[in-house]
C-alpha cells in the first residue's frame, strides 16, 4: 500500500532519482506527425496504433459536431445583439470540444476553460446554465457535481491542478474516475501547467491533459510561447507519454483521447495530448484578429474544417444521408432556439445573493452590509414609487385620452 | 497502511512509582498541541489529509506533522513536489472531490507562489458556484518573526489574506487555542488560513492534551472562529492584539500595572471573521485603545481595527486609537529585528500617549 502514492514505480522515498532512466523512455515521445485517421478529403488514413472508431460512434459524434457549430454561431449572434457580454468561440475547434466530452463516462470529470462551452454542453450541462457566466448573471451557472464538469476556468492553467486533485482523491478512495483537463497552447507557458503535469506524474493519477493548440494566445503565435519541438514533447520531461493528433479530425481525436482515458482508467497514469487545430475566429468578439494575422492565414484552414471532412467520410460510407443530415440539423436548431429563447428572457438578478455564498455562514460584517444594501434599495424603490406617482399625476393633468 | 499504536497512558504506567510529590501537571508546547490536533483529527476523520513540503518522513521543519506518516500512512500524510501553487491547486481538487486537505506552506513568504490559487479559486469557488462547491481546506502557515530568521522566513502576511473575501483567517496565541482552533478550522466548511506564530511554537502551558481532545470531541469547546477573548481584564485602556503580539501585549499590561494602570488585553484569535462586539465592548468600557501587531502598519489589519473601533466607539473614546506595529519596511535581518518588532517599551509609550488627564 505504501507504493500507491507513487504509482508503484518506486517507494515513496525512492522515486525516480534512485534508478536509471527506464528502458524505452523514447516511447514517451509523440509521433512525428499528428495522428490522423480521416484526412481533409474525407478519406480514411490507416494507422497501426489507432483503429478507426466504429461508424455508429462516429455518426453520433458528428451530430454533436453539427450542434457544436450551431451553438458557436448562435452565441456569436447573441453577443452582437447585446444579449451576452462576450463569447470566446471555438469555431473550427468543435471536433476537439466534442471528442473531449464523448470519451468520458458519467463518473469522469471534465475541467474546461472559458473557450470550451461546447465541450461542457456536450458533457450534458444545460446550455443556458453554461451561458450564465457570459450573460453576466453570475460567475458560474451550473453545479459542477451534477455532470462532473468543473466551472470554466478563466485564469490560465489553474484548473489543471484541480483536475489532479480530483483524480488524486478518486484514486485514494479506489474509484475508477478519470479526469480530462483542457487548456490552450498559451496556457502551457504558465507555471501551473508545469506543476500540474509534474504532480500528476509523481502521484501517478488518472488525468488526461488535453491541449488545444489553436496557434494563438489572443494575438501571440505559438513560436513566442515555446521553441519545444511540439507541446506534446513536453510530456517526456514529466515522465508521461505525449501524443499529437489532428485537432480537426474527429475520428482521430476520439481514438487518441479514448486510448488515453482507457490507459488512465487502467492505472497507466497521466498523459498529454496535443491537438493541432486553429481558432477560426477572433479571441472573443471584443478582439480584432486582423491586427495579427491575415485573411489568407485563416483561409488556409477552411478546407481542413472538422465538420466538412467527417460529413464527406460518413456520406461516402452511406452512414449519413439527406434524412440523417436533416435530423442533425433539426436537433442543432432546437438547441439554438432554446438558447435564443432563454437568453432573450430577462432574468432578474438578486442583489441579496451577493452576500449569500461568500461563506457558508454569513459573517457579522456581511450581515451588516447586506442590510445596508437592502435599506439602500428600499429607499430607492420608495423614491421611484414617489416619482412614478408624481409622473402619473402629471400625465393625468395633461389629458386623459392620450395614453391609450 | 502502517499503524503504530499510540498509547501514552500505557507508557505512563511504566513510570517509577516513587514520586511522592503530587503528580506534576501535564504541560505541552504550542507545536505539540498543533501536532496532537492534527493526529486527533486524522484519527477521527478518514477524509482529512495532510500534505506539503517535508511534512512526511521529516515531520515538517517545525515538526508539526511529526509521526503522522508513520501513524496514518503515506496516503494521508505525504510530501509533495516542491511547488506551492501545485500543493494549493491539488488541495482544491481534493476538496472538490470529498476530502478535507490540510496543507502546510513551509514559511509565510514561501506561500506566495500559491497566491493565485488562494485568491482566485480557494477564496472564490464557493461563491462562483453558489455554494455547490465548498472547500474545507486548511492552509497552515508558520508565520511572523522574532526567531532570528533570514529573509523570506519572517513575513507577517495576514493582511493579504484578510483582504480577500471568502477566506477565514485565524491566528492562535496560546497552546490551548492552538489545539482547539486547528481542530475547529479543519471541521469548518470554508477555507481557513491558519497562521501559526513561529516564535510561539516552543511556548509551553499546563495543559493535558488528552483532556483537550475529550473536551473538543464531546462538543464542549466553545467556538473560537469569529470570537475574540479578553486575555487579561483591565479598566483603563485596551490593547488589541493577535497571534505573535499577544504575549508582548500581556507583558506590557503587566508592566503597566506596576505603574498603576489597569490595561485590558484582547486576543482576537480570529482576524476574519472579526469580532467587533468583544473589541468594541472593551473599548467602550475603557475609553482608550492601542492596536498591537507585528506586520507593517500601512494598509494593515491594525489599520482596519483602528478604523472599525473609531467608527463604532467614537463617543466612548477619550483619545485617538493608536497603533504599535512593524515599520513599513521589509522584515529586517536577525541582528536588526528587535528594532522592528513591537516591544513592551513601545506599547507603554503608546499607552502613555492616550491623553490621560492625571
Amino acid at each position: 500500500m505504501s507504493t500507491a502514492i507513487n504509482g508503484g514505480r518506486g517507494s515513496m522515498m525512492g522515486g525516480a532519482s534512485g534508478g536509471t532512466p527506464p528502458a524505452g523512455a523514447g516511447a514517451l515521445l509523440p509521433s512525428a506527425e499528428p495522428v490522423q485517421l480521416v484526412g481533409p478529403d474525407g478519406q480514411h488514413v490507416h494507422d497501426d496504433r489507432y483503429p478507426l472508431p466504429d461508424g455508429e460512434q462516429l455518426l453520433r459524434a458528428y451530430g454533436c459536431l453539427v450542434a457544436g457549430r450551431r451553438i458557436n454561431d448562435q452565441a456569436n449572434a447573441l453577443v452582437r445583439q447585446g444579449r451576452m457580454a462576450v463569447y470566446p468561440s471555438s469555431h473550427g475547434q468543435e471536433a476537439c470540444q466534442v471528442a473531449a466530452a464523448l470519451v468520458l463516462g458519467d463518473e469522469d470529470w471534465l475541467f474546461p476553460t472559458y473557450r470550451d462551452t461546447v465541450a461542457v454542453i456536450t458533457k450534458g450541462v444545460d446550455p443556458l446554465q453554461v451561458l450564465t457566466l457570459l450573460r453576466g448573471d453570475w460567475h458560474g451557472g451550473y453545479d459542477p457535481h451534477e455532470h462532473r464538469v468543473a466551472t470554466q476556468a478563466t485564469p490560465l492553467a489553474t484548473q489543471l491542478l484541480h483536475a489532479v486533485g480530483v483524480a488524486h482523491a478518486a484514486k485514494l478512495r479506489g474509484e475508477s474516475t478519470v479526469v480530462l483537463a483542457m487548456c490552450g497552447d498559451g496556457a502551457t507557458s504558465e507555471g501551473d501547467f508545469h506543476e500540474a503535469l509534474n504532480f500528476a506524474a509523481v502521484f501517478h493519477v488518472p488525468v488526461v491533459f488535453f491541449i488545444q493548440n489553436n496557434e494563438f494566445a489572443i494575438s501571440v503565435p505559438l513560436k513566442n510561447q515555446t521553441v519545444a519541438p511540439s507541446l506534446a514533447h513536453k510530456a517526456i520531461g514529466y515522465g508521461m507519454p505525449g501524443e499529437r493528433v489532428d485537432g480537426n479530425d474527429l475520428a482521430a481525436l476520439l481514438a487518441v483521447l479514448g486510448a488515453a482515458v482507457n490507459r488512465a482508467r487502467d492505472g497507466g497514469g497521466p498523459s498529454l495530448i496535443e491537438a493541432h487545430t486553429y481558432r477560426m475566429q477572433a479571441h472573443t468578439n471584443a478582439d480584432d484578429a486582423t491586427r495579427y494575422r491575415s485573411a489568407d492565414d485563416v483561409e488556409r484552414w477552411v478546407p481542413r474544417d472538422p465538420i466538412l471532412r467527417m460529413r464527406t467520410y460518413l456520406r461516402a460510407l452511406t452512414l449519413l444521408g439527406d434524412v440523417g443530415e436533416r435530423a442533425f440539423a433539426d436537433e442543432a436548431d432546437a438547441i439554438a432556439t432554446a438558447i435564443r429563447k432563454g437568453l432573450n428572457t430577462e432574468v432578474e438578478v438578486n442583489p441579496a445573493e451577493l452576500f449569500e455564498y461568500v461563506y457558508t455562514e454569513k459573517t457579522t460584517q456581511l450581515r451588516e452590509q447586506a442590510q445596508q444594501l437592502r435599506e439602500e434599495l428600499a429607499r430607492d424603490a420608495a423614491a421611484d414609487a414617489a416619482s412614478v406617482d408624481s409622473a402619473s399625476d402629471d400625465v393625468e393633468h395633461q389629458g386623459k385620452g392620450d395614453q391609450r | 497502511m502502517t499503524q503504530t499504536t499510540e498509547a501514552p497512558a500505557a507508557r505512563l504506567t511504566h513510570q517509577p512509582e516513587a514520586v511522592a510529590a503530587p503528580p506534576a501537571r501535564a504541560t505541552a508546547t504550542f507545536a505539540k498541541a498543533l501536532n496532537a490536533a492534527l493526529a486527533d483529527t486524522m484519527a477521527a476523520d478518514p477524509g482529512v489529509l495532510m500534505f506539503g513540503e517535508d511534512v512526511g518522513r521529516l515531520g515538517g521543519v517545525f515538526r508539526i506533522t511529526d509521526g503522522l506518516t508513520a501513524r496514518f500512512g503515506e496516503e494521508r500524510c505525504f510530501d509533495t513536489p516542491l511547488a506551492e501553487a501545485g500543493i494549493m491547486g491539488m488541495a482544491v481538487g481534493m476538496a472538490m472531490n470529498g476530502m478535507k486537505p490540510v496543507v502546510e506552506m513551509q514559511f509565510d513568504a514561501f506561500a506566495y507562489p500559491a497566491f493565485e490559487q488562494i485568491v482566485s479559486h480557494v477564496a472564490k469557488m464557493p461563491n462562483r458556484t453558489k455554494g455547490a462547491v465548498r472547500l474545507p481546506i486548511v492552509i497552515r502557515i508558520p508565520y511572523a518573526g522574532g526567531i532570528g530568521g533570514v529573509e523570506h522566513h519572517c513575513d507577517s502576511s495576514e493582511a493579504y489574506y484578510a483582504h480577500t473575501p471568502g477566506l477565514t483567517v485565524l491566528a492562535p496565541a496560546t497552546v490551548r487555542d492552538a489545539y482547539f482552533m486547528l481542530r475547529e478550522a479543519i471541521a469548518f466548511p470554508d477555507p481557513v488560513v491558519f497562521l501559526e506564530p513561529k516564535k510561539l511554537y516552543w511556548s509551553k502551558e499546563e495543559v493535558d492534551l488528552a483532556e483537550l481532545r475529550r473536551t473538543f470531541e464531546d462538543g464542549q469547546a466553545p467556538r473560537r472562529i469569529g470570537r475574540a477573548v479578553v486575555a487579561r481584564p483591565g479598566t483603563d485602556a485596551t490593547l488589541i492584539s493577535y497571534g505573535p503580539s499577544v504575549p508582548t501585549a500581556l507583558a506590557a499590561a503587566a508592566a503597566a500595572e506596576e505603574e498603576g494602570r489597569s490595561i485590558e488585553v484582547i486576543d482576537l484569535r480570529s482576524i476574519v471573521p472579526f469580532d467587533d462586539e468583544t473589541v468594541c465592548a472593551s473599548v467602550r468600557r475603557t475609553g482608550r485603545a492601542v492596536v498591537v501587531a507585528e506586520a507593517p502598519g500601512f494598509a494593515s489589519v491594525a489599520s482596519e481595527i483602528v478604523a472599525r473601533v473609531q467608527e463604532r466607539c467614537f463617543h466612548s473614546l477619550a483619545a485617538p486609537v493608536l497603533r504599535v506595529t512593524g515599520f513599513d519596511i521589509p522584515y529586517p535581518s536577525p541582528k536588526l529585528e528587535h528594532f522592528y518588532l513591537p516591544s513592551v517599551g513601545r506599547i507603554l509609550d503608546a499607552v502613555d500617549n492616550l491623553q490621560w488627564e492625571d
